[in-house]
Parts: C-alpha cells; structure tokens; sequence
C-alpha cells in the first residue's frame, strides 16, 4: 500500500542531494568521490578544518542560522569532548534530515567522522527523534559499513584517534530538537531545556564540552572540505552561503525537498520547481520556515530565501520548511492546530509557555467555535505577548509568534467569527474534519 | 477469614521488597539493557533505549516493566516512570497489538488528514486513542512525523504510509486483522 516517491534529479549546483535515484549506497558514494575528504582532512590539524568551515561561511541548518565554523572555534578544550548530530527533525512542515538521512547517509556519517577527527571527539552521538525508524536502521547500517572499511571504532590511518559513533534513538518529544533539552534527554533526564550558560561548547554532554550540530549542516562538511571554504562561499548572499534543502508541502503540485542555492527566491521554490498550486487554487498565504514562523502572503513571494532576507520580510528562515495554505483554508483553524501542537510539546517548565500557549489555544478554540466575545481577539495578542521571549527556550514563541501574524493578516477572518457566532470558512476550510461545528450552531449554516 | 474474594489480580506499587537492584525476573530483558548501556559513558543515558526494549517485552511501561528497567539500570522506579511519561512514545496504559497512527498536523491537515482519520474511525469502529473491544488495533493521532511532502500520513506499527487516502482504510485494517496475533513488541 505505501507508494512509491519519485525524486527529482539533481540540478546543477547541488551539493547534498546530487544524485539520482532512491539510496545512495556506500559503493556509489565512494565512486563519486565519498571517504576521500575524510582522508584528506586526517592530513590537515584541526584549525584548518575549522578554518575551512569559517571561510565557507556555512550557516547552521536545523533553525537558528549559527555560523557553524564559528561555533567550532568556541569548543572549550578540556577532553574529553563529544559531538552530537541533532537529528531530532520535528518542527511541523520539515523533512529534509529525514531525506538527507534515507538517501545519503554516508555524507552524514563522513561529515561526523571529519568533525569527530577535527575536535578528537571521545565519542559522536547522533540523536535521531524516535518516530525515524526506518531512518535509524539506515544509519545504523551505513556505520556498520563505514566500519567494515575501517572508519569506525578503529585508529584512523595514520593517527591515534580512534572514532566511535552511537546512534541514538529518541521516544517522541519536539522540545527535544532544542539544545539543551537535547542534551538532558541524551544525558538520561526527561527532556527539559536547561539556562544558558552554561553552553553546550562548555558543558553539554555528561557536561563535557560538546559540539551539537543539525544533520545537513554535518552533511555539507565533506562537500566544503571537496570545493574549498571559498568557493562554497562564492554561491549565495553576502550573509547566507551555498546551498540549502527546502521542504515544501501544502496543496502544490509537487511538494517534496529541493535543494536550492541561497541565492533563490520563495516563487522560484514554489511556482518554479514546486509548480505552483494544485487543483487551480489559489493561495492565502505561505509558512517560510516551519510552522513557528510568521505566515508571509502572496506578494511577498519574491522574498530571497537567504537567512537575512527572510528576516527583512518579517518572518525567519527557520528550519526551511515551506508550507503553502490555499484560500480554502480557515485561518483560525489553521492557528488553532498550530497553537495546539505547541500546547503538546510545551514540556512544562517555564510558566509563561506551560500557562500561555494553553490560553492561546482555548482563546483561538473559542474564537473557531463561534464563543468568543470581540475583545478576546485582542486578549489572544496580549497572551502572545506574554509568553514571547519570557522562557528559558524558544517553544514559546514559537507558538505566540505564528498567531499573532496569522491575527494580524487575517484579522478579517478572526473577526467574522466573532461576528456571525460560528466558522464561516467550515464548509471549505480542509481542516473543519478536525474540528467539527458544535451541534447546537449546525442549524446557522446555510444548506 | 470470611467469605470475602481474594485479588486474582496481582498488587502493583508497593516496596521492592525482595527485588534489589541487579536482580531481575526477566534475565534476557536484563542483559539487553545491559549492552544498550555498554554504548554510553553513563549508564543512565541508556534509559529510552531500556523503556523501549521493556515495552516491546511488555506491550506497554507496565509496572512490572517500569520495575525491570529500574532495577537493570539502577535508577528509583521514579525517575524511570518520569521519563517514560514525558516521551509520546512509551504507553502508560496497555495498547492494541497493532498501533496505528494519523499525523493531523497542518501539512497533513491541509492534504486531508481529517477525513484520513474519520475513515479508520469508522473502519474501526473506534475513535481516536481508543483500542479494539479485542484488544488488537489502537488507533491515535500523532503530530508532524516529517513525511509533509507526502502528506496525508499513517503510520502502522512505526512503519510509514505514505499518500494515505480513506478509502485504504479498509484494506489496512483488513490485513491487520488477517496478521497473526503476537502478544507484545507492537507487530514487528
């Protein structure tokens, strides 16, 4: 039953989805070149590898945007130290690690040997979200044919080091995509984020310094070591380098990852290789960078897809992940389904997000119902202001954020729900199956 | 004594009373946990990793397997039940042989999750996070599992369906029902 995917073929310019067809096995991979930046970077010390990563300007994948050589050069040195993949991909609307890990995975476990080698790392943790099942056998695979080639658990040629990678798997909590919360859940703790400092580069892992990176940014190392820092620089904006692998999903013709050069634009993603909306729809509005990111509209379609582009439009780049909603859609229901996922994942910790994001979702679910009163759209701004930027991680925002732009474009929409006492958007909206009308309202929808 | 019955269902909770740390009931379950945690320079890092091989034995974190686990790796039954209740995955009440689950979230909402979910509701019999009257299929909802492109979703016992549509919820649920029952590790 499950159907087959079709991938598209590889555009000139790619760097990590460069391949045709379903996996790239560790046979094609070293045909085209895999393991050979490995054993170049056993010739070169640490400070030129991180030299490499700093020219190439390379931007950290999984959502904050962190120069990743950067981020390298501020490991404190005490040993020993360990590198954790953050492979926890679960923001709404992103698959692209998912793709990156099922298809090429050698790319992954070569760029973490390269940065296990350049910071002596004791031992690599990849922590991949639980739900990646498939995923998971597939890395745990591709190690076991890195160590039949010797890579792994073994000196590398010509050094001391001996490298060791773990992968391991998590049991279904979005927070744990966070940092810290991350590093409690791989500690052995309920996935909580912890204060920062201390950070990760000082104390993460069993409070060693730790370097914690997204799967594609580890995945882009080897492809930066093969070109050079410079000229995986020469591609993209002044402040957002090479490529990038955008998710896009939502009713287009054909959603799915593409990898893209920095330099692209949001129509060029979704009207040029996405192919535009499906079934002659038209759209409301778009998600650029997962669903905690502000709803941009239609005209801003031309928006760079660059981090600071993005930024300029009045959204963030996120996680990449593009997620287009057609004028069917109720915008209320919309935020309401967004406001309740957060609700689920809020771990519990900090009282703005634990309190907040349940009052966001009730408010919006009062608002979908037809109960609230006109000035409760104004208390669902003011409760987002209360829970942005009040806890210790970002989930909060991450809820207040969203709502409050889908409030503040389509307050139009909010605003007729209040008015007419029930959804008028219920007999199109493709989210009303989830939420269907109170009984006692069915009689006030037309027929 | 007088007439009254006595518990046929054994006591949970309770003290450890002969049950010390490193002794176990259930040898093969405690040498498992035993290699997870060979893999990590502390051995409470293994704890999801020994959650999950004590729910594949037991179909759910029952006490008992709560109990394992805590003893296996050395932590207060507790702290084992803390972290198994913060993660989605581990079941804190007994489940159906066969989990399926329907990610609702936008992207698969927007592609129709909705009537996804109604249809195994009704193919079922069922409504969400509730379990066959035989105990065989619990259906859920679950949010983004990152298959958005691919959207609506369904997962059956950790394996993903892709492009679900309604109308496959009754050749699904046919060949679960069709597949022979084991009594734990969810269908696999």
């Amino acid at each position: 039953m499950p159907r087959a995917h079709t991938y598209p073929d590889p555009k000139p310019g790619d760097v990590i989805l460069d391949f045709v067809g379903e996996r790239r096995t560790i046979a094609d991979y070293e045909a085209a070149g895999g393991y050979r930046q490995l054993e170049r970077a056993l010739g070169m010390s640490d400070k030129d590898i991180v030299d490499a990563l700093q020219a190439s300007n390379l931007r950290g994948r999984g959502g904050a945007g962190f120069p990743t050589g950067r981020k390298a050069s501020f490991l404190a040195p005490p040993h020993p130290r360990y590198l954790v993949i953050n492979a926890d991909e679960s923001e709404p609307g992103t698959f692209k690690d998912r793709e990156i890990m099922l298809r090429n995975p050698h790319a992954l476990i070569e760029g973490v040997l390269i940065m296990s080698w350049a910071i002596r790392a004791a031992q690599a943790f990849i922590y991949i979200r639980g739900e990646y099942f498939t995923e998971y056998e597939v890395l745990v695979d591709a190690v076991a044919e890195a160590r039949e080639r010797g890579w792994v658990n073994r000196p590398l040629p010509g050094t001391d080091y001996t490298p060791d990678i773990v992968v391991h798997r998590g049991a279904g909590a979005y927070i744990c995509g966070e940092e810290t919360a991350l590093l409690a859940s791989l500690n052995g703790f309920r996935g909580q984020p912890t204060a920062k400092p201390p950070f990760p580069a000082v104390a993460g892992a069993y409070m060693r310094p730790t370097l914690l990176n997204n799967v594609e940014t580890i995945a882009t190392v080897p492809a930066i070591l093969a070109m050079g820092g410079e000229a995986y620089a020469a591609v993209g904006t002044e402040q957002s380098k090479g490529t990038r692998v955008f998710s896009l999903s939502g009713p287009v013709q054909r959603p799915g990852n593409y990898e893209m050069p920095l330099t692209g634009t949001f129509r060029e993603l979704i009207e040029g290789l996405g192919g535009g909306m499906a079934d002659g729809r038209a759209m409301k509005c778009f998600i650029p960078g997962g669903s905690s990111t502000p709803a941009l509209l239609p005209e801003q379609l031309d928006t760079g897809l660059a981090f600071e582009a993005v930024q300029a439009a009045g959204s963030m780049a996120g996680s990449g992940a593009v997620i287009v909603v057609d004028d069917r859609t109720c915008m209320v229901q919309f935020g309401l389904r967004v406001a309740e996922f957060y609700r689920h994942e809020s771990c519990g910790k900090c009282t703005p997000c634990r309190e907040g994001v349940p009052w966001i979702t009730s408010l919006l679910r009062r608002i979908e119902g037809g109960e609230a009163k006109d000035y409760e759209i104004d208390l669902l701004l003011n409760v987002c202001d209360r829970v942005e930027g009040k806890c210790l991680c970002p989930l909060g925002d991450a809820c207040a954020m969203p709502v409050r732009s889908y409030v503040k474009l389509f307050r139009e929409e909010f605003e007729a729900h209040v008015r007419l006492g029930h959804c008028p958007y219920h007999d199109m909206s493709p989210l009303s199956s989830l939420y269907p009308m109170p009984k006692s309202l069915l009689p006030l929808v037309p027929a | 004594m007088s007439e009254r019955q006595r518990p046929t269902v054994p006591l949970q909770g309770g003290g450890e009373g002969r049950l010390a740390p490193g002794t176990t009931q259930n040898p093969d379950l405690y040498e498992r946990i035993q290699v997870e945690i060979a893999k990590y320079p502390n051995r409470r890092s293994a704890i999801i990793n020994a959650l999950r091989l004590a729910q594949e034995e037991y179909g759910w974190c029952s006490p008992e397997a709560i109990g394992e686990v805590s003893r296996a790796i050395d932590l207060s039954p507790a702290t084992c039940q803390a972290v198994a209740s913060f993660y989605d995955m581990f079941f804190l009440q007994p489940v159906g042989t066969h989990i399926v689950e329907v990610c609702t979230n936008v992207s698969c909402a927007l592609m129709g999750a909705g009537e996804v979910l109604g249809a195994l509701e009704d193919e079922l019999g069922i409504r969400d996070k509730e379990t066959t009257p035989d105990g065989l299929i619990t259906l859920r909802t679950v949010e983004c599992m990152g298959a958005c492109g691919w959207a609506p979703m369904v997962v059956v016992n950790e394996r993903y369906q892709e492009h679900f549509q309604p109308e496959d919820a009754r050749a699904l649920v046919a060949d679960l029902r069709s597949r022979p029952r084991t009594t734990h590790g969810h269908g696999h």
